[in-house]
């Protein structure tokens, strides 16, 4: 875009879809905003004119908030612990020349293609159920008790469900850098004496440092509003209510919209501050 | 010490032989360089020396011991890769200090190292900076550093200086054959340009498609190459090789005169020809000459200014003592 022409020929081409894209966020956005300043109760009066701060007072004051953001981090923290190491180990194993790569790459892509709410409930009904799951047939083939995953262990249930989503998504990213790496320097680490290990923890983990951040600033951006996961296993029960699933039921079961409005001005406000603080290490790591 | 031997290696990727059985010695010392045409295995020889490479048959010692299933750390040899192989994500210190780090040596001896290091490469204004912000230049002297602090038995260079611009290059060169002196370690340098082979080596082994064609030191190669390889490849411009008439009148199959042992005469003279294209380089002028009856086109190598043009007619007499005469099979006639 160099002449002053060509330009603002620019400019015009690319007015439709900013202003679209400003429209699809911003009408939303200011919704919320409005609506998180109102008593609105759908079935018991509607709008009912101004709450001043009062939703936002409430929201953060309920029993139920400071658990949910506890949960939230719990679970966006160990997805993304998971994803990370095991997403590295995959990416560094497949990378090795081996029979068959094309079709393992695959199925290792494969459960990125799947709905979260059909893979949550075949984890759910399949593996997780404590009579006829496949882990309840497995301990009681080891004689040991099956575990009711979903009610006694729901969070580590769901961090692994959830894993299982994403971990391709990681994984792919950090292939991809894997293969970028230079054999030489491998070979001159070799040379200088650097065994496997510390092959991996001076050359190859430095490599991988950006696609490792990209990863984390992607993930945690989808992870904080991990719903259908939720939704379809625990239904918010045994611990597993996230900030997303709390306005979800304000908003939708206890019919409050202002509440929910409020508890969703705190999310972006939450997501902001993650995004700010992942932008500047991206930015880092990005030189 | 820095002796090292192959005896009979061989090296096959899959079912494709790339080194046919090989002998070779390299002194203590010694600057050998391995030359050849890209592709004919002088990298893979060189990875084989290194470890980095599994050999597929023989033996390689090193100072008289085995080292065949040493792995490359332990050979107590280092390498500057063609790409320099720097960790971009450490400083010039330490990408120094690096494989010294990893022999868990002394702190302050590995300062001292590489401050010494430092000051014979000239790198101490950069020492703190990141390779990404160095120049090809720079990232060669690093890479040499980064060789050097390990004290190694011999030294492994593959192209190391294919990419740097002409001017920087012939001051490498220079760079590289002092440290050679002054270190007086055994060096392994691969290139497929003869002219540095030429001005680098004390050794210079002639490889094509895996096989040794010829060891011997430059002026040796220059003077009394075994086969038409070997005398086309070392020699710029390329020495002429005849064969048909021209060869038979000497009891040949080809015989070869290198371009600045044809003199330009007035008149007479054994072959006349057309100029083709003229190279005025001032010192020197390149004649590549036709219709001279021959069955090649001839290059000559006239000193100084000569003022003929394309197209002029131009008198020839090749100094039949300097002449190399080939076989049949290409090989060298006495
Ligand atoms: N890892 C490899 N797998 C298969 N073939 C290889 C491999 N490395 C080199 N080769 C082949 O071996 C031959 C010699 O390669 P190389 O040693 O790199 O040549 P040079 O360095 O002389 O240009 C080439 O034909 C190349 O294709
Ligand atoms: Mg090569």
């Amino acid at each position: 875009m160099a002449t002053k022409a060509s330009r603002s020929a620019a400019r015009l081409m690319m007015a439709p879809a900013v202003i679209l894209l400003l429209g699809w966020m911003l009408v939303p956005l200011i919704m919320t905003l409005w609506f998180s300043f109102r008593v609105y109760l759908p079935l018991r009066g509607g709008d009912q004119g101004w709450a001043g701060f009062d939703n936002y007072i409430r929201f953060v004051t309920s029993s139920a908030f400071w658990p949910s953001v506890q949960t939230t981090l719990i679970i966006v923290l160990g997805v993304l612990a998971i994803t990370v190491i095991f997403g590295i180990l995959l990416a560094l194993l497949l990378d090795q020349p081996m029979w068959g790569q094309g079709v393992v790459r695959i199925l290792v892509i494969a459960p990125f293609f799947v709905m979260p709410t059909v893979s949550a409930l075949v984890w759910k009904n399949m593996f997780m159920d404590p009579v006829n799951g496949l882990f309840a047939h497995l301990w009681r083939f080891f004689g040991a008790e099956p575990v009711s995953w979903l009610s006694d262990a729901s969070l580590p249930a769901i961090v692994m469900i959830v894993s299982w989503q994403w971990l391709p998504f990681a994984t792919l990213i950090l292939l991809t850098a894997v293969q970028s790496l230079d054999s030489e320097q491998l070979e001159a680490a070799e040379m200088d004496g650097a065994p496997i290990v510390k092959r991996f923890w001076f050359i190859v983990l430095p490599h991988l440092s950006r696609a490792i951040t990209i990863v984390i600033l992607i993930q945690t951006i989808f992870l904080l509003a991990i719903f259908a996961e939720i939704f379809v296993t625990t239904g918010g029960a045994f611990g597993t209510r996230t900030l997303s699933y709390l306005i979800f039921q304000r908003v939708l079961e206890s019919q409050n919209v202002g509440l929910g409005s409020a508890g969703g001005v705190y999310a972006i406000i939450l997501a902001n501050i993650v995004a700010i603080f992942l932008m500047r290490i991206v930015g880092k790591n990005l030189d | 010490m820095g002796q090292i031997q192959l005896k009979q290696v061989t090296k096959s990727f899959g079912d494709v032989q790339v080194i046919p059985p090989l002998d070779l010695t390299i002194e203590d010392g010694e600057f050998t360089v391995f030359v050849g045409p890209s592709g004919c295995g002088k990298s893979t020889l060189l990875r084989l020396i290194a470890g980095l490479e599994d050999i597929t048959t023989g033996h390689i010692e090193i100072d008289g011991k085995d080292a065949t299933d040493l792995v490359p750390a332990k050979r107590g040899l280092a390498m500057v890769f063609q790409s320099y192989a720097l960790y971009p994500h450490m400083s010039v210190r330490k990408n120094i200090a690096f494989p010294l780090r990893m022999a868990k040596m002394d702190p302050a001896e590995i300062d001292r190292r590489v401050n010494a290091a430092a000051e014979v490469l000239n790198l101490a204004d950069y020492i703190d900076r990141r390779p990404g912000q160095l120049s090809g230049g720079q990232r060669q002297r690093v890479a040499i550093g980064r060789a050097i602090v390990r004290e190694p038995s011999a030294f492994l260079f593959d192209e190391p200086l294919s990419n740097l611009d002409a001017a920087l290059r012939v001051g490498m060169r220079m760079e590289i054959s002092e440290l050679h002196k002054k270190l007086a370690t055994t060096m392994i340098y691969v290139t497929h340009d003869q002219v540095e082979a030429m001005t680098m080596a004390d050794k210079i082994v002639v490889l094509q498609a895996g096989v040794i064609e010829q060891v011997g030191s430059p002026l040796e190669l220059y003077r009394a190459p075994r086969n038409t390889f070997v005398a086309g490849f070392i020699g710029s411009p390329k020495m002429n090789l005849i064969t048909g008439d021209e060869a038979a009148k000497h009891n040949a199959t080809t015989i070869g005169i290198r371009p600045e042992h044809i003199d330009v005469v007035e008149s007479g003279g054994a072959w006349t020809g057309t100029v083709g294209v003229a190279e005025h380089l001032g010192s020197d002028t390149f004649f590549h000459i036709h219709n001279t009856g021959l069955a090649e086109m001839l290059t000559v190598r006239a000193i100084g200014d000569v003022s003929l043009r394309h197209g002029d007619t131009i008198h020839l007499n090749p100094r039949t003592e300097e002449m190399h005469r080939f076989d049949a099979d290409g090989l060298r006639i006495a």
